[in-house]
């Protein structure tokens, strides 16, 4: 056997030997999650290396206790709340900013757009403390607009330098055709660049829906009130005060998992592009 | 100039001005402010009681704090694990990112449900996967140390995030592993490989194809063309994510958080900000150590660019 041979055969029983590690390590979390959250007390307590559900013993309490008792329909109704909100806000400030960027011309232009992503580099335990302090003497920390506001200027700076990426690739030329005919810049931006941007405006919807859904330190420092937690800030609370079962805290991770992956795995395609958005050129 | 593109131009000005105004005054309250607010504080005697007073607007500065932080008898241990884990860190996701890379490219059936597979654990929420793996490592209830001990590999449990050291018997030789710490750093190449893997994917794809076939009309066997071509074609990218990923992790503070509060070994400067600004209510301390936390990044951010552009 020639060596080309030799070395094709060895990487083809490593290849299928690596994907399997990997699918085991990535998948089986999930799969753990997903499974004890439909077992019993009792059949976690006594065969806790049980690796399958008994499909006769599916078990939804853990899920009606965690939805009725411990609020969680108010938690999933307040995530989506902050998140949506904070996707159409961020979309919004992106696309009008962005075009701005880059189209219009004006003084400090380029410093805007380099410095757009150093911003990003700020790491969000340097911006907990002052703004914990500041909102807490307005008494408007405990405020879940606070955290909307919060949740923007952590997904803007990103979210305007993926939409600039995208509009500077646009022709120009459409645009000055639609100004010439009479369209004001924000009749440009509503009836030519938003439709032909529909992709980049998809990718940027979804991660900042992820980052907005996701996000746990501000949740935690910000709100006190139950009624306004989002689920990430719900499920650390229940993490916090049920030790023993374990269900219910593998329930609560499920409700908070489910509605991202779904969206991710549908518009995957999409995410991804987010996902490495801006810094793949080249 | 002539004065009707003047005009033009005051006219452009002042539209992206309007235009990119709430997104400034957003950034400027939430980030640039709290940012230079910070050093304000690290500089100022404070703690949370003072926060009703008017001390805070005082100019009576000092680095009071950062002696204080300095002194702290365990804070080069601090700084040492918070280097360990950055860097440890990094290089596993990237090190995880490159092999899934170099495992799903290429064509094959179910590669594209693989790909949104293997992105699933950056995707999914910080809380959720924390506590689920907190569950399946759990000394008392978890699954690894029950099958272990059901099967014979282990004589008692091992408490992953919160036992300091593991005493390993390899073959005669004692070794002791900081159990915590290599569990979280385990935990960062899981949770953040992805990351790696769309970066490298995309790269792959775009290395042209001729210089494989021209390596292999020239004799080069698989491994040859991974060492000679691919890896030479990547170097970029891999730096690149090592500056983005170090930058993410050092200031990482939910995941050891969630993990192991900072016990055991695991304590980064993030949680230290967090202990003395909310443990012990002193947020001028807490303050200083964010603001060292900032210093370490830019010495870092310094030493990189200089290394690269020398590199150039």
């Amino acid at each position: 056997m020639s060596r080309e041979r030799i070395e094709r055969n060895i990487l083809r029983v490593l290849r299928i030997g690596g994907l399997l590690f990997f699918v085991a390590i990535v998948a089986f979390p999930f799969y753990w999650m997903i499974i004890s959250s439909f077992k019993s007390l009792e059949e976690m307590l006594l065969r806790p290396t049980n690796l399958w559900l008994d499909i006769w013993n599916i078990d939804f309490h853990a899920y009606y206790e965690v939805l009725i008792d411990h609020d969680f329909l108010q938690y999933i109704s307040n995530s989506i709340y902050v998140s949506i909100l904070t996707v159409i806000f961020s979309v919004t400030l992106a696309t009008v900013g962005g075009y701005a960027v880059t189209r219009l011309r004006f003084w400090g232009r380029t410093f805007m757009s380099t410095s757009i992503l150093i911003i990003y580099m700020f790491p969000a335990i340097v911006m907990v403390i002052p703004l914990y302090v500041v909102f807490s003497k307005m008494g408007m920390r405990d405020s879940i607009h606070i955290l909307i506001l919060v949740y923007l200027a952590q997904t803007l700076p990103v979210a305007l330098y993926m939409l600039r990426s995208y509009f500077q690739n646009l022709p120009p030329e459409i645009e000055s055709a639609g100004l010439i005919d009479g369209c004001s810049r924000f009749g440009v931006i509503w009836r030519i660049v938003i439709p032909l941007s529909a992709p980049a405006l998809a990718s940027v919807s979804l991660y900042t829906f992820m980052i907005a859904w996701n996000e746990f330190l501000f949740a935690f420092m910000f709100l006190d009130t139950p009624e306004k937690f989002t689920l990430s800030r719900g499920v650390v609370q229940l993490a916090g005060s049920v030790h023993l079962s374990k269900q219910l805290v593998m329930a609560a991770s499920v409700m908070v998992t489910i509605p991202i992956l779904i969206i991710f795995l549908f518009f995957e395609r999409h995410l991804v592009r987010g996902l490495t958005a801006g810094a793949m050129k080249g | 100039m002539n004065p009707r593109t003047s005009t033009l131009f005051d006219k452009e000005s002042k539209l992206a001005f309007w235009m990119l105004f709430p997104t400034f005054i957003i950034v400027f309250a939430f980030i640039i402010f709290p940012v230079i607010w910070n050093l304000w504080l690290s500089l100022k005697p404070v703690s949370l009681g003072d926060l009703r007073g008017n001390s805070l607007i005082q100019f009576n500065l000092t680095l009071e704090n950062y002696w204080k932080v300095l002194a702290d008898q365990d804070f080069m241990l601090v700084l040492g694990t918070t280097l360990i884990y950055t860097f440890s860190g990094s290089i596993l996701s990237i090190l995880l990112g490159l092999l899934a890379a170099l495992l799903v490219q290429g064509e094959f059936p179910g590669r594209n449900f693989l790909r949104g597979l293997f992105i699933s654990p950056y995707v999914a929420p910080v809380v959720a996967v924390t506590f689920t793996w907190s569950f399946i490592l759990d000394p008392q209830l978890g699954v690894v140390n029950w099958f272990a001990i059901q099967q014979g590999f282990l004589d008692q449990p091992i408490a992953f995030f919160s036992q300091r050291w593991l005493e390993l018997d390899v073959a005669g030789m004692a070794l002791r592993i900081p159990a915590a710490l290599t569990s979280v750093i385990l935990f960062e190449g899981w949770r953040y490989f992805p990351f790696a893997f769309l970066f490298i994917l995309a790269r792959l794809q775009a290395i042209p194809n001729e210089l494989y076939q021209a390596a292999s009309v020239d004799g080069a066997s698989p491994f040859q063309r991974f060492f000679y071509i691919t890896l030479p074609q990547l170097s970029t990218v891999l730096s690149t994510l090592f500056l983005f990923r170090f930058i993410w992790t050092i200031n990482k503070f939910d995941d050891i958080f969630l993990l192991t509060r900072g016990q055991a070994g695991t304590k980064v400067l993030t949680i230290k900000v967090y202990d003395y600004a909310f443990g012990e209510f002193n947020i001028g301390a807490g303050s200083a150590v964010a603001m060292i936390l900032f210093g370490i990044l830019s010495a870092f951010l310094f030493i990189y660019f200089r290394w690269i552009t020398r590199e150039e």
